[in-house]
C-alpha cells in the first residue's frame, strides 16, 4: 500500500471556525476604539538587530542583495507614527529562523498596536483588557523584574553572574556553559519563574527589565537604569512584550550597532540596519507605547490546547 | 581507546571497505582506519538536531534523548531543555542546552542478533551474517533474560560495541515445562492457570494447555497468545 502524503490541516475546522470567532472579537476591540489598522510589508532589506533573532532571507525580486522576511511589524509602524498615523494595529504572519517546539513555529500571527502619548503602564492596562477579550475574565496582576526575582534571593540589577548561576542551580537547573549574565537571568526567567506565572486564572505582568535588556524601550534615568519594557505571561507562556518605545534616533543606533558587535562576537549574521527607521526617528517619533501580541498562544489557551500546532490550520511541518 | 564515526559524504558508507551487512554508519576503531585519517571526524549533533531517540554523549555516558523542549524567551536566549536516559544506567535526568551549541555523538547503534546461550555469567550473540559474536552482561540483558531462545533474533542496542540493552523478539514460541493437568475439551473457559516454560518463564494460560506443547507468547505484555501446532 502506498503512503499517501499527509495533507489535512493540523487544527480541526471545528476549531478553525472557534479560532476565527476570536480573531473576530480582536478586531472589533481596534475598530470599537478608533485604531487605524494597517499593512506593513512583509519583505525588507534590512532586518532586527536583535541578536536573539534570526531574520530568514529570501532572493529579491530582480535579483541583487537578498531581503529579509520581518521578525515583526515594528520598523515600519513606527515610520507610520512619525508620518503621523495615530493610534495604529495590525494582525499579520511574522517570521523567526530556529524557533520551532511546542511553542514555537517559525511563522506565526502576530497582533502589534501603538498608542501615542501614552507610556508603558498605560497601555499594560489595554493589553490587559484584550487579552481577556480572547481568554476570559483573568486576575491581572503587575510586578516589576526585580520582584519577580526576588523570592530567590536575586537583585537582577545588581547580582553576579556566579549568583544568578547558583540561584538557578539551587532550583534544579544546571547552567549550560557559555551564558552571560542576561543569559543566565534568561535562564531562570525561563526555566524556574516563567513556568508559574500567569497560571490559577491570573494574568501575570513584569515591568522594569534591566538596561541591558531594554532592546527597543526607552531607559528610566536612576540608580541602576531600568528599561521602560514589560511582558505578559499567561499559562507559563509569554504572550506580550512591550516598550514605551525608544525615540533617539542616535541611541537607537548605538544599540543597533552594539548588537551587530554581539552578532559578530557570537558568530551570527551581521544584517542590513533599518537607515529607514532611523532617519524616521531623526525626523521625530511621538511619544509612544507599543506592543506585540503571540495570538496563536492567546488562541491556545482560549481553547485548551497544549501545541501551538493544534490551533494552527498548517504548522511548518505540514506547510 | 578512540571511537570515531566515518561521516564524510564524498563516499558512500557502502563503498568504504570496510563496510560489512551492519548498515547505518559503521562504528570501528580509530587505529582500523588510520589508512584514512583525513575521513575521520567526531560526529556532532547540533540542538537544531534534538529530537526523541537521538543518542549523545554526555559526561562521558551515552544518552538517548527522551523528550526535547525548545525554550526561548521572545527577546533572550533560547535553549533546548532535554530529558535523557542514561543508557547504562536507565536513570532519566533533565539537562539544558543552549540553543546552536553541539554535542557528541554517542556511538550507540541498534543491531539484529541471533542468542546462542548463556554461559551464567554473559549472554552470547552472533552476528548471523559476519559471525561477529558479543557477550552481554546480565544488567544488559535485565529482564529480556527470561524469554531468550536459542537462535532467535533479538535486538541490541551497542556502544562502543558492547551491549547496553537486549530487546526480546516481540513474540516467542517456547514449549511448556510444567503446569497442572489440563481439562480436556475445555477451549472456551475463560479460566486460566500458571505454566513454566523452557526459559523459566511462568504465564498464565488456559486451562487445556498440557505440558510438552509449545505456545506463542507476546513478550512485550508477558501474555499468552496462541499454541503452536
Amino acid at each position: 500500500m502506498n503512503a499517501v502524503t499527509p495533507w489535512e490541516p493540523d487544527a480541526p475546522i471545528a476549531l478553525l471556525r472557534r479560532r476565527a470567532e476570536l480573531l473576530h472579537r480582536v478586531r472589533a476591540f481596534f475598530l470599537d476604539r478608533g485604531l487605524l489598522e494597517v499593512e506593513t510589508p512583509y519583505l525588507s532589506s534590512a532586518a532586527a538587530t536583535d541578536p536573539a533573532l534570526e531574520s530568514l532571507r529570501a532572493a529579491a525580486p530582480g535579483g541583487g542583495a537578498p531581503v529579509y522576511l520581518h521578525t515583526s511589524p515594528e520598523f515600519p509602524m513606527k515610520r507610520l507614527l512619525a508620518a503621523g498615523s495615530g493610534p495604529i494595529w495590525q494582525i499579520c504572519r511574522v517570521f523567526r529562523g530556529g524557533e520551532s517546539g511546542r511553542l514555537h513555529n517559525p511563522e506565526f500571527s502576530m497582533l502589534e498596536w501603538y498608542r501615542p502619548d501614552w507610556d508603558h503602564h498605560r497601555l499594560m492596562a489595554e493589553v490587559a483588557e484584550l487579552l481577556q477579550v480572547v481568554v476570559g475574565a483573568r486576575e491581572v496582576r503587575i510586578r516589576s523584574y526585580a520582584e519577580l526575582f526576588a523570592p530567590l534571593d536575586i537583585d537582577p540589577h545588581e547580582a553576579s553572574s556566579g549568583r544568578i548561576a547558583a540561584a538557578a542551580a539551587r532550583r534544579g537547573v544546571e547552567a549550560p556553559p557559555g551564558l552571560d549574565r542576561d543569559g543566565l537571568l534568561d535562564l531562570l526567567l525561563s526555566h524556574v519563574l516563567a513556568p508559574d506565572l500567569g497560571r490559577t486564572g491570573a494574568l501575570d505582568f513584569v515591568h522594569g527589565f534591566p538596561a541591558s535588556q531594554a532592546s527597543l524601550a526607552r531607559l528610566e534615568p536612576g540608580e541602576p537604569p531600568i528599561a521602560r519594557r514589560f511582558e505578559c505571561f499567561l499559562e507559563g507562556m509569554e504572550v506580550a512584550n512591550g516598550y514605551h518605545e525608544l525615540a533617539d534616533a542616535g541611541e537607537q543606533r548605538q544599540r543597533f550597532e552594539a548588537d551587530l558587535a554581539l552578532r559578530r562576537a557570537r558568530g551570527v549574521p551581521v544584517v542590513p540596519v533599518d537607515e529607514r527607521l532611523l532617519a524616521a526617528l531623526a525626523h521625530g517619533l511621538p511619544d509612544c507605547a507599543g506592543v506585540a501580541v503571540g495570538l496563536d498562544r492567546l488562541f491556545m489557551v482560549a481553547l485548551g490546547a497544549t501545541w501551538l500546532r493544534q490551533v494552527m490550520a498548517f504548522s511548518f511541518a505540514r506547510s | 581507546m578512540c571511537v570515531a564515526i566515518v561521516t564524510d559524504a564524498r563516499y558512500p558508507v557502502s563503498c568504504l571497505p570496510w563496510a560489512g551487512e551492519w548498515r547505518a554508519i559503521d562504528v570501528f576503531r580509530y587505529d582500523a582506519c588510520a589508512q584514512f585519517p583525513e575521513e575521520v571526524v567526531m560526529a556532532s549533533y547540533s540542538t537544531s538536531e534534538f529530537k526523541s531517540g537521538l543518542k549523545i554523549m554526555m559526561d562521558g555516558d551515552p544518552y538517548t534523548i527522551v523528550e526535547n523542549e525548545f525554550v526561548k524567551p521572545g527577546k533572550g536566549q533560547a535553549f533546548n531543555r532535554v530529558k535523557v536516559r542514561n543508557l547504562k544506567t536507565g536513570k532519566v535526568i533533565d539537562r539544558t542546552f543552549k540553543s546552536g551549541d553541539s554535542v557528541e555523538a554517542a556511538d550507540v547503534m541498534e543491531t539484529d542478533l541471533q542468542y546462542l546461550y548463556s554461559d551464567g555469567e554473559f549472554w552470547h550473540f552472533m552476528n548471523p551474517e559476519t559471525f561477529d559474536q558479543v557477550a552481554a552482561s546480565a544488567s544488559a540483558v535485565g529482564d529480556a533474560a527470561k524469554w531468550l531462545k536459542e537462535q532467535d533474533l533479538c535486538k541490541l542496542t551497542l556502544w562502543d560495541g558492547v551491549p547496553l540493552q537486549v530487546e526480546p523478539p516481540n513474540f516467542v514460541e517456547l514449549t511448556v515445562t510444567e503446569t497442572d493437568p489440563g481439562l480436556r475439551g475445555d477451549t472456551s473457559s475463560g479460566g486460566n492457570k500458571p505454566a513454566t516454560l523452557e526459559t523459566g518463564a511462568v504465564v498464565r494460560v488456559p486451562l487445556f494447555v498440557e505440558e510438552g506443547e509449545v505456545l506463542k507468547i507476546d513478550t512485550r505484555t508477558g501474555e499468552y497468545v496462541s499454541r503452536v501446532k
